[in-house]
């Protein structure tokens, strides 16, 4: 909400002096202090010495010049004095800003005498964009137009007075304030002076409109009706007869552009200034335009239509939902009696009854519309207008009558300072009423203001921090009950009091204490071995990346996830419209982007959560999970050689797991290993659970070359490893009881034996570990080979076995012993053969 | 070997305590002259080997009377050792100098180094997420987590937003098409947490809840949809606005250090009342005054509040007993800060450029 100061000073003595940035930084402190959260102070206007009023008096063309005109003015010296000007839109007779010779215009322009084609230019006629009163203009800035040289002119138009004078355009401070939705006092610049006040300890006050009225009753004129159960708590109107279009004075067409609001015409522009300044939208109709002559409100027909003030067709009381369906509103419009709708309530007028330079008598409503009604009805509409937002914040009950006044007031007004018949009101005010006004009244404890402040305020401190912004504290059978200001709508509990305390106190003034817990600060198992895997991967050289939960389906696709995806009902991005359900899509887009900047040791990993099918209650699954993608000249030998170092970092047990690849399951089956290489992939499991049932902890592998070339990675491989955490860190970990080490000597025996491909090497390591007993000290597979020297279809893996004893070196016999029982166990076992 | 002075020495004659004293003085002359250790090593085997004087003497002694064994014995050792000695010191100096021809040879020029070996570098939000954790592990706090698919009823019902509340519309959340419409959103705070921690029941309460959270912020240098919040709260009996107020103070001088201290301004927020808007003392300038906070020295960095009583009867939780306070801030906009980078997408993006300088 934008504030001029001047206004503020309407309501209560605030000593702040413009030009003085220290007092004006001071009160926007205070401002900050009571949460009315200023965004921005600015400084505008200040004067243009120099500009005066200035009247057309002849238009002559110049020879051989078609874009300029000289133009003689009369400005209250000089009678007839000699400008040229680039203008058209105005006629003899017109009065115009007239910047005199040495003048400086706000953009910066020193006004000079110039001499053009034998003519002189003594001045410039200006526009309001030059002189930085509108944005843009069409020409120049027209004061008065009364239609010849010798019309007569309004008293306050007189020639020589100074634009800024009759402008009213004193500088000003404008404050831009973020008003907090639990304050709809602040949406009016009157709410924000009671609360200035209230905080500076200065009077405050709001001055009692003046009416004049004519002998007419309003009641004879027109009607107000409520005929709806909800939606509308009151319903004033008042009538003023013999209205014209007239511009409003200065002093508010200006304070309505400070604040940011086109002026247009007196009654429109007095119907945004009551809003503006008591935070009562109110609504102007050519009451010859209503049927009937008279408003009610009732709730829209299913599906009935009215045009707006916007020239747009709304169709009311009912929604199509994007599926289809449609349902039912409860929408508020106001009818006149013929029962024709003429206005979509609080949120926006009718464009048939819209009040026209031709309107002579003005019916306005000003009404008091349910807060959650009118804000569905804007939200739905996309009409989020100045009127629709307060009344959703919600509006002075209290405050109707007044508004109305002030509204004819600031139009009486307006026409006295254009010197034209002053607008009678009808005689009273027209009310209806659905439901009275009833003041909120909350209990207040002393004990529980401090017990929950942690102060020591005493009763009577209390009671003056609440008076000035309307809080009345009185005594009932020895309890404090607070009757809440009707222009709080928003506070209905203790609490809503207890801020207002506090607030006014100050937050700054509350003493500071420190609570401590009387608990020890530990991480989860689950949080503390997250943390190690983390830092084993970035110990690895794989750096953390961060994708995007809400992904494009055809990427979701292109990694092989068959879905189906949780689907976002409003996405902001038209593509990125489901959950991921895996890591691997926001990975490799990762690489290819990588890949595209010429980066290198492109090693990535992801720790976040992935999202599956609804369960029971409806909730998609999520899963936390890790993925690393190893696109540095990787495969899937660097995806296993890194998740056992990994496994060893987080403390798993090496004899925990076992490897599994293609072999008693189907691979396809494991969600977890989608998009990865058919045949580069293995599982990984406890050793101990059940084969057919156990859960796979985690895949390790390389990407499939065909989702890595539809990804648009460069990469020929890219190694993987993918785990849910909870999987991960299932597996057995490694017994905390030291192992004893040997101090004798080890001794290795080499052994190589012809398998067929089709059989994993880590059945031979699994076999030789049993036959070799207590006795292994480690295993290690030391070559591959394929080739001439074995048979097709077959490979030599070669092993060393490292043996030792605890209580002695080992002897030849040993050797031979052990020996002579692997070649046995792995021949009877497997379809391998001791290499000749 | 050769000498100027030739003495008629002999193998099968035992020298006199002269003659051996001629000879040794000579032998360490000629010792200190060898200039290479294998020069060195050829004379000591001519001196000292088993075809050497000092041997053939050594054997004659067995022959000697045995009345001047001893005292021939005892000499003949006693030059042994000597000649020994002048060996070793020789030798001592001269692999001196051929160690450092050695080590001169063996010179690498380490700026030569093709291979590097970096380490991987955690993204910067853990890395900032990892820091504030430790600093409330200090302080006794939990570290609690929550789902980031969520219904109406954790992430808004319970926080105490009305059905009407301008969060709630549709503009700023993003929900799922899963079941009743606007049933099951992506959670747009992680206050959510809050109420599995209160609905658990076990009181009181003194957590932190990180994570990841979602909003309808069309992307743009200082919006990103989603990004990550760190919410805390405390729950006990008698906790006060100035226990709030001086414990915020407290973190924020851990986080931050202890010249950065904390303001609190009226807000509001649903789930909180009295809501305080949480400004701290500027970290690019300190306090004193700089472009990032608008030259006020002061930056906003998050929200806090009493727990409302609402929010206790919605989770059956006694406000009259128990009361407390919850804040929370972002963390990616804690890190945008304190790193000064140009636009919080980078966060997003993943480019190693980006992420290996943190």
């Amino acid at each position: 909400m934008r504030v001029p100061l001047s206004w503020l000073k309407d309501f209560t003595p605030l000593e702040v002096d413009v030009f003085d940035e220290a007092s004006v930084g001071a009160l926007a402190s205070t401002l900050d202090g009571l949460g009315l959260v200023v965004e921005s102070i600015e400084t505008v206007g200040g004067v243009l010495p120099g500009v005066v009023l200035a009247r057309i008096m002849e238009i002559h063309a110049i020879e051989g010049a078609d874009r300029v005109r000289k133009v003689l003015v009369d400005d209250g010296e000089r009678p007839r004095l000699e400008i040229v000007c680039g203008a058209t839109n105005f006629a003899l007779g017109d009065v115009v800003p007239l910047a005199t010779i040495g003048t400086r215009l706000p953009g910066g322009m020193v006004i000079a005498e110039r001499r053009m084609r034998g003519a002189t230019s003594n001045g410039m006629l200006c526009s309001e964009k030059e002189l930085e009163i509108a944005e843009d203009a069409a020409g120049l800035m027209i004061v008065a137009s009364p239609g010849g040289v010798d019309a007569p002119l309004p008293d306050a138009v007189r020639l020589g007075r100074r634009l800024d004078d009759y402008l009213g355009l004193v500088p000003e401070v404008v404050f831009d304030i973020a008003v907090e939705p639990n304050r709809p006092d602040a949406l009016a610049v009157a709410g924000i002076a009671r609360d200035l006040a209230a905080k500076l300890g200065l009077a405050f006050s709001i001055p009692s409109p003046v009416v004049a009225e004519g002998s007419t009753e309003a009641s004879t004129l027109a009607s107000v009706a409520i005929k709806s159960e909800e939606g509308c708590s009151a319903l004033v109107g008042r009538v003023l007869e013999g209205v014209a279009e007239f511009a409003s004075p200065g002093l508010v067409r200006r304070r309505l552009e400070l604040a940011g609001v086109r002026p247009i015409n007196a009654v429109v522009d007095a119907s945004n200034y009551v809003m503006l300044e008591f935070g009562q939208p109110t609504h102007a109709y050519d009451l010859d335009r209503l049927q009937g002559h008279g408003i009610v409100v009732r709730l829209a027909k299913s599906g009935e239509e009215i045009i707006t003030l916007d020239d747009q067709r709304r169709v009311l009381g009912r929604e199509r939902l994007a599926d289809g369906d449609v349902v039912e509103l409860p929408e508020l419009v106001i009818a006149d009696v013929a029962d024709t709708a003429v206005g979509v309530a609080g949120v926006m007028g009718g464009l048939e009854t819209e009040i026209t330079a031709v309107t002579t008598t003005v019916l306005l409503e000003v009404a008091n519309f349910d807060s959650l009604l009118i804000g569905r009805t804007s939200a739905r509409l996309g009409l989020k207008s100045e009127a629709s937002q307060r009344f959703w914040r919600g509006v002075d009950p209290l405050g109707l009558e007044r508004a109305a006044d002030r509204f004819c007031e600031l139009v009486q007004q307006a026409a006295r300072e254009a010197d034209l018949p002053v607008p009678l009101a009808a005689r009273g005010t027209l009310r209806a009423e659905a439901t009275p006004y009833v003041a909120t009244e909350v209990d207040l404890r002393v004990a529980r203001v401090n017990s929950l402040l942690g102060t020591s305020l005493s009763e009577a401190q209390i009671v003056r921090l609440l008076a000035p912004i309307g809080f009345e504290v009185r005594d009932a059978d020895g309890r404090r009950v607070v009757t809440v200001p009707s222009w709080r709508v928003d506070a209905t509990r203790e609490v809503d009091v207890i801020e207002e305390i506090a607030r006014h106190y100050g937050y700054e003034q509350i003493g500071r204490s420190e609570r401590r817990s009387p608990r020890v600060g530990v991480l989860t198992s689950h949080q503390a071995r997250r943390r190690r895997l983390r830092s084993a991967l970035i110990g690895a050289g794989v750096t953390e990346a961060w994708t995007s939960s809400l992904v494009d389906p055809r990427t979701e696709a292109a990694v092989g996830s068959p879905g189906p995806y949780s689907e976002v009902l409003n996405p902001i991005d038209r593509d990125e419209t489901v959950l991921r359900t895996g890591l691997m899509g926001g990975l490799l887009e990762a690489i290819a982007y990588n890949e595209a900047h010429r980066n290198s040791s492109i090693r990535l990993f992801e720790i976040g959560s992935v999202f599956g099918p609804s369960d029971a209650d409806g909730r998609p699954t999520e899963e936390e999970q890790v993925a690393v993608a190893l696109a540095a000249g990787d495969d899937a030998r660097s995806a296993m050689a890194l998740f056992r170092a990994l496994a060893e970092a987080i403390g798993l047990d090496p004899e925990g797991y076992v490897f599994e690849q293609g072999e008693a399951r189907s691979l396809e089956s494991e969600r977890l290993t989608t998009g990865m290489h058919p045949a580069r992939t293995a599982i990984v499991m406890a050793r101990r659970a059940d084969p057919r049932t156990r859960p796979v902890a985690v895949a390790v592998g390389e990407v499939d070359p065909d989702v890595l070339r539809a990804a648009g990675v460069a990469a020929p491989r890219v190694g993987w490893i993918v785990a849910p955490l909870v999987g991960l860190f299932s597996l057995p970990e490694r017994s905390e009881k030291a192992k004893q080490v040997s101090r004798y000597p080890s001794s290795d025996l080499d052994l190589a034996f012809v398998m067929d491909d089709d059989v994993p090497a880590s059945r031979l390591l699994e076999t030789l570990q049993r036959a070799c007993g207590p006795l292994l000290e480690s295993i290690k597979l030391i070559d591959v080979y394929r080739g001439d020297a074995v048979a097709p279809g077959t490979r030599s893996l070669a092993v060393r076995l490292r043996l030792v004893a605890l209580d002695r070196t080992l002897g030849p016999e040993d050797l031979s012993a052990v020996q002579k029982d692997a070649i046995e166990l792995v021949e009877s076992r497997l379809p391998a053969r001791l290499r000749s | 070997m050769t000498s100027e002075k030739t003495v008629e020495l002999d193998h099968d004659r035992f020298p006199t305590p002269s003659e051996l004293d001629e000879m040794l003085a000579s032998a360490t002359s000629t010792i200190s002259a060898v200039n290479t250790t294998d020069a060195l090593s050829v004379l000591e085997g001519e001196l000292l080997g088993r075809k050497s004087l000092m041997a053939s003497w050594k054997r004659l002694l067995g022959v000697l009377p045995i009345a001047d064994r001893r005292s021939a014995g005892q000499v003949l050792n006693e030059a042994r050792l000597a000649l020994e000695a002048a060996f070793s010191t020789r030798n001592d100096e001269l692999s001196s100098t051929g160690r450092v021809e050695r080590l001169v040879a063996d010179r690498l020029d380490l700026s030569e180094v093709l291979e590097e070996t970096r380490p991987g570098h955690l993204h910067l939000v853990t890395q900032v997420r990892d820091e504030l954790e430790d600093v409330f592990l200090g302080m006794g706090y939990e570290i609690a987590e929550g789902p980031e698919v969520e219904n109406e009823w954790y992430n808004f019902t319970a926080l105490n937003m009305p059905r009407h509340h301008s969060a709630r519309s549709i503009q700023d959340s993003f929900y799922l098409d899963i079941g009743d419409k606007e049933t099951w959103l992506l959670r747009s705070q992680t206050s959510p947490v809050q109420i599995r921690l209160l609905e658990r029941g076990v009181l009181p309460i003194y957590a932190i809840a990180p994570g990841r959270v979602y909003r309808r912020d069309t992307p743009d240098n200082r919006h990103i949809p989603i990004f990550h919040q760190i919410e805390g709260m405390v729950v006990d009996e008698g906790v006060t606005f100035g226990d709030m107020a001086g414990t915020i103070e407290t973190f924020i001088k851990a986080i931050f250090g202890s010249d950065v201290s904390t303001r609190l301004r009226p807000a509001y927020f649903p789930f909180t009342e009295p809501s305080a808007e949480l400004e701290i003392t500027c970290t690019i300038c300190r306090g004193a005054g700089c472009r990032t906070c608008s030259f006020t020295g002061w930056i906003e960095l998050g929200g806090c509040g009493m727990v409302h009583p609402a929010v206790f009867e919605a989770t059956g939780v006694d406000p009259e007993r128990w009361t407390g306070f919850a804040f929370g801030f972002g963390i990616d906009r804690l890190a945008f800060m304190r790193h000064e980078f140009e636009d919080l997408r980078s966060l997003m993006e993943n480019d190693i450029r980006f992420l290996t300088q943190f």
